[in-house]
């Protein structure tokens, strides 16, 4: 197996983009990535491209052909191919990306993730993210997907003593890390108060703490480690991938709060890796919801289980905390389009490594993770980098 | 949307909670599937449909505020995940009851309600719901 | 061969309102209506509840009393004037969600306040026969008033299912009679949402006159008199038609008592009777007579002549819910939260 390097990062804003198509949002991320790795087309060997749900956002499927011809690879009869798994589409992508140039298949590979949320109302956008969950056995009798994470947080609270509060905590520290990035879709600090007065959504779940319904794009570069100080001063090395399924409907799994596909795609990323939780500097990881980045925190290994409120109240998931965990501003405060954030991530940990992470830098990172989620955590995928 | 054939093919679970037990481990299962995810192979031709009794006890719960068009006329709503007597867990409303009465916990029994209309003049889908069950005064 | 009642159950949503809330919002001084109509609230559907779920939890609480082999069911008849479909059958879906299918036949009856009873009468036609082991005959509405209509203060939701047979009868259905003419008091046009009716031509010409006629021509056909009956149940669109009728019939209160429901939970349209009667099977005891007539608009009524048997000190009533329980853990919506229940709000986008 070839050991693979990510040589170009780029993405797009996040927010409502209402100019913007979803054509436009994916070619700008991808040209900014294929900018950023000094690249042409014609270095170009595969596109992969992660979606959710394209076809019911803007009734357009077959969105890899559509990409790659935009992106004005069509005449070169690039392969392109879309990976969907719901939230973890854009990890996922970025997973085939790597299997692709680590083989030894392709060299340079070119990995996005767009979604463009905005064309549909919001009823039809929550219908369209309910499809992440079980349709038949969770949304159809009433589960929304924002209930289906609220009946963790109430088990999680039950079991662990987790409070209100430290749910509240969780977005509040993701704010303030958004307020420190220019491209965040929420830019503005909010405290406890905001969080604990915002509108019930699914009891003990409120507004803020969801993740909003975002358009964005992002998009990276690939290519084996040893080719990359062609392309750039700083390579970044995937030096674990991992990725696991669980039970789709989460009323199966064999504990509401453990993701199980968590723990063992961070195991297997570890192990590829050879690293220990203890030499992460920084991760950006899957909260949707608050209560999701509670069960990351544990589920990674970085905190032990039922630990995570405490750990996020005490600012240990912080900037300047033990391990600095969404300091792009997370789902919640960066913005969730769903197919890109597997990649936003992976543009965050790669400018964080790469020492270009402005107010938000976390101070010699060396190591960084990427934990992407799909429904419930009916899929998981993390990925381990490091400054090469 | 949803199709009448979608929904009328799973009518007897839905009705009638049919699920089913692994004659190899002895487990219980619902919905129905092929094959049990815990003895694989073992399982085949061993797969029992059974129905469920419908007695359980929520593992968890949430009041929803903010649900689904079909759904607005409900809000908000009590979803729970129930664990059936039997094993295995289900996720459906809790009606005929506020919130604030229920624990992580109470005892609940099924019961058959709309769950949803296709518009005013698609089908209807009927299923299960859940009651928590009430201690009767000696 | 004897036909009669094997097991029976029933259902009535817990949701209430009252006439003087409804009255609020229509300037109608709401207190006299109550006393006038002799209904202090009225039951009114969840959202999610329908003559279909209505009827499924009263068929459900019916097999829960008795062990029949549900497969032994060889017909199912749902009397409504509120099924859910216009066409499409609401007993396939009672027939399947109680195990009876696919060997047996089902058919929805409509007869205004009636069809409960006319589903009766065809099983025991059916039982009698021979043709089928049991029958189920159910009654059930979630009938409507339009906002502001008289109807409003009493039209509610409720049910009760009846298994015929002629083995292990808790009580024998020992005679049946109809009155039927035409009589246009009260009607629905396929469509509409609303019923219309006569206004005061409900009362004499049709009520009156047809549950009298078939309360007369019963008594007379099995030459009984009102003192032969331990209890006496009459159609009721509200408390005081029933009362009345049963005055001019000879029957005492206290013989009415016990099946007059209006008051509690107002009319239940093809559910009135069948819920009277399980209110009364929930405590008599063997022996008791048990004198029924329901009436339909339009308009017909159906006169019973019932017996309690012994089998009913073995029969386990306690299995499910009695009327009275059915008629606890109440909640009471102002009219607002009632419009949006009963669909009276016109939602956007429709």
């Amino acid at each position: 197996m070839r050991r693979v390097a990510v040589i170009g990062v780029g993405d797009t804003e996040f927010g409502e983009l209402w100019d913007s198509s979803f054509r436009d949002i994916g070619i700008k991320a991808g040209l900014s990535a294929v900018a950023d790795a000094n690249i042409s087309a014609d270095n170009i060997d595969a596109l992969f491209v992660g979606n959710m749900s394209a076809g019911r956002f803007i009734e357009q499927e077959h969105i890899a052909a559509l990409i790659g011809d935009y992106a004005g690879l069509a005449r070169d009869n690039i392969p392109s191919t879309r990976i969907e798994a719901a939230g973890a589409s854009g990890g996922l992508a970025l997973r085939q990306g790597f299997i692709a140039v680590a083989s030894g298949l392709h060299d340079i590979v070119v990995v996005g993730g767009a979604e463009k949320m905005t064309d549909v109302s919001d009823e039809e956008s929550a219908v369209i993210q309910s499809s992440a969950a079980d349709q038949e056995w969770e949304t159809v009798l009433g589960a929304t997907f924002p209930a289906l994470h609220a009946l963790i947080a109430k088990r999680h609270m039950h079991e662990y003593g987790t409070t209100r509060e430290q749910l509240a905590d969780v977005a509040v520290k993701n704010h303030r890390h958004g307020s420190l990035n220019p491209k965040a879709q929420f830019q503005r600090e909010i405290t406890r108060e905001t969080v604990m007065s915002s509108p019930m959504v699914s009891s003990p779940l409120r507004m803020f703490d969801c993740a909003p319904s975002s358009d964005g794009a992002a998009a990276v570069v690939l290519c084996p480690l040893e080719q990359a100080k062609k392309y750039t001063e700083v390579p970044v090395e995937i030096v674990g991938s991992g990725q696991a399924s669980d039970y789709l409907a989460l009323h199966h799994r064999k504990d509401i709060c453990t993701m199980e596909a968590t723990k063992a795609a961070a195991k297997r990323a570890f192990a590829m890796a050879s690293l220990a939780q203890k030499d992460v500097d920084l991760a950006e990881v899957h909260d949707n919801f608050t209560i999701s980045e509670i069960l990351a925190v544990e589920d990674l290994g970085f905190f032990k289980k039922g630990e995570g409120g405490k750990a996020t109240e005490a600012g240990l998931t912080g900037l300047e905390g033990e391990i600095a965990v969404n300091t792009s501003g997370g789902l919640k405060a960066r913005g969730d389009p769903i197919g890109a954030t597997g990649l936003a991530q992976v543009v965050e940990i790669v400018t964080q490594l790469r020492g270009k992470a402005g107010k938000r830098q976390v101070k010699d990172a060396q190591v960084g993770l990427t934990h992407n989620v799909g429904g419930t955590g009916a899929t998981a995928v993390v990925h381990i980098f490091r400054r090469a | 949307m949803a199709t009448a054939p979608r929904f009328w093919r799973e009518n007897p679970s839905r009705y009638n909670l049919v699920g089913i037990r692994c004659n190899s481990c002895g487990r219980y299962f619902f919905p129905r599937r092929a094959i049990c995810p815990i003895c694989h192979r073992k399982s085949v031709g061993k797969i029992e449909e059974v129905k469920l009794k419908g007695t359980g006890k929520i593992f968890s719960f949430t009041e929803v505020h903010d649900t689904l068009e079909e759904l607005v006329l409900q809000k908000p709503y009590v979803v729970a995940m129930v664990e059936f007597d039997e094993g295995p867990k289900v996720t459906g409303q809790v009606i005929d009851c506020e919130a604030s009465e229920l624990q992580i916990g109470t005892p609940v029994r099924v019961t058959m309600r709309k769950l949803s209309e296709e518009g005013p003049s698609g089908i209807i889908h009927y299923g299960y719901k859940f009651v928590p069950v009430k201690e009767k005064a000696p | 061969m004897k036909v009669g009642i094997v097991s029976y159950g029933a259902y009535v949503p817990r949701y209430r309102i009252t006439p003087d809330e409804i009255g609020k919002v229509w300037g109608v001084d709401g207190k006299s209506m109550s006393k006038g109509l002799m209904i202090n609230c009225k039951s009114v559907p969840s959202p999610d509840e329908d003559t279909i779920t209505i009827s499924v939890e009263a068929a459900r609480n019916m097999m829960r009393r008795c062990s029949v082999d549900p497969r032994d069911i060889g017909a199912i008849y749902v009397g409504s004037e509120s099924h859910p479909y216009a066409v499409k059958p609401s007993g396939t879906i009672v027939a399947e969600a109680i195990g009876a299918s696919p060997n047996l036949t089902v058919a929805d009856y409509e007869f205004a306040c009636k069809a409960g009873t006319a589903a009766i009468q065809t099983c025991m036609g059916l039982v009698g026969s021979g043709m089928v082991k049991y029958g189920v005959a159910i009654g059930a509405d979630t009938s409507q008033g339009a906002p502001g209509d008289a109807l409003e203060y009493s039209a509610s939701a409720g049910g009760a299912a009846f298994l015929i047979g002629s083995e292990k009868m808790i009580a024998t259905l020992d005679r049946t009679y109809s009155y039927t003419t035409d009589t246009p008091d009260f009607w629905r046009r396929e469509g509409q949402m609303y019923p219309r009716h006569g206004g005061r031509f409900t009362g004499e010409p049709a009520y009156f006159k047809h549950v009298l006629s078939g309360a007369r021509g019963l008594l007379e056909r099995v030459g009984a008199e009102p003192k032969d009956y331990t209890y006496a149940i009459f159609h009721q669109p509200n408390g005081k038609f029933p009362t009345r009728v049963a005055k001019q019939l000879g029957f005492s209160d206290a013989q009415i008592k016990t099946g007059l429901l209006a008051p509690t939970i107002g009319n239940t349209y093809s559910g009135a009777v069948p819920l009277g009667l399980s209110a009364i099977l929930d405590e008599a005891r063997p022996g008791d007579r048990i004198f029924a007539v329901a009436y339909g608009s339009g308009a017909g009524s159906d006169a019973f002549d019932i017996k309690v048997t012994d089998e009913i000190d073995k029969y386990p009533r306690s299995k499910a819910p009695t009327v009275k329980e059915l008629d606890s853990n109440l909640k009471f919506l102002d009219y607002a939260t009632y419009a949006k229940f009963r669909g009276k709000i016109l939602l956007g986008g429709e």
